[in-house]
């Protein structure tokens, strides 16, 4: 069994160039939630521009992971959408 | 209740009625408001903007914004005048003192976070960008 471990390639060996990115997710910069930065603590749900900028165009929620706001900031940033929808500030899906 | 809440109600007119009659109900409103014990501290008149999709046919409304103060009573009337009224296609109360609250707390806690750090005078290194793979060529 052992001697079958040896032979095997498992890539140990394998040269590459160490700062290579390897896989997409490798280069990419950590993100930072803007409104910690700016200190908000009350996210309006009538500032329409502002929630734009966290709706693309189909209508959804931008996710966390692709805008970096923290979770603290993206659960207010998430009652202020879906408030602004009840009065038709924002669409709830757009075609 | 002797509780004083504060409010924040939005409602959108119909676009086929005029400016006078946006006026005059925003004025019924808000003595409905009044007559209830209750007291308007802002009042705005957003004006005709496109609504993101359809109410009742209409693409577009008037918005109207008032900021109540009271005790919830006479949001409750205003509401049950509200959902009668066909020329209102929308409404909406939200209420934002304990949202305001919360909010200075927040900004409470940090205004103490920042004194705990000035106070320390350290600032932590961040560690970024140090690779973790542990390849070791088995020669």
């Amino acid at each position: 069994m052992s001697s079958n471990y040896e032979d095997r390639d498992f890539g140990f060996e394998r040269e590459y160039d160490r700062n290579m990115p390897r896989g997409p997710r490798r280069m990419q910069r950590r993100k930072i939630c803007r409104f910690c930065i700016e200190k908000v603590d009350l996210i309006d749900w009538k500032d329409v521009k502002l929630l734009m900028s966290y709706v693309p165009e189909r209508g959804k929620i931008l996710p966390r992971r692709i805008s970096g706001v923290c979770a603290t900031h993206q659960r207010m940033l998430a009652e202020a959408i879906k408030r602004a929808r009840n009065i038709a500030l924002l669409p709830y899906a757009a075609d | 209740m002797a509780e004083k809440r504060t409010y924040e109600l939005m409602f959108i007119v119909d676009p086929d009625a005029g400016d006078e009659d946006v006026l005059k109900l925003s004025e019924s409103v808000q003595k409905i408001i009044t007559g209830q014990g209750g007291s308007i501290t802002k009042t705005e008149m957003m004006g005709k903007r496109q609504l993101a999709y359809e109410i009742n046919h209409r693409r577009n409304g008037t918005y109207v914004l008032l900021e109540v103060e009271g005790s919830g009573a006479e949001i409750a009337e205003v509401e049950r005048r509200m959902r009668v009224n066909d020329q209102i296609l929308r409404y909406m109360t939200v209420r934002v003192d304990e949202m305001r609250r919360r909010a200075d707390k927040l900004k409470d806690r940090r205004a103490r976070k920042a004194a705990k750090k000035t106070g320390n005078g350290k600032s932590k290194a961040v560690a970024v960008g140090t690779d973790s793979d542990e390849d070791e060529s088995a020669a």
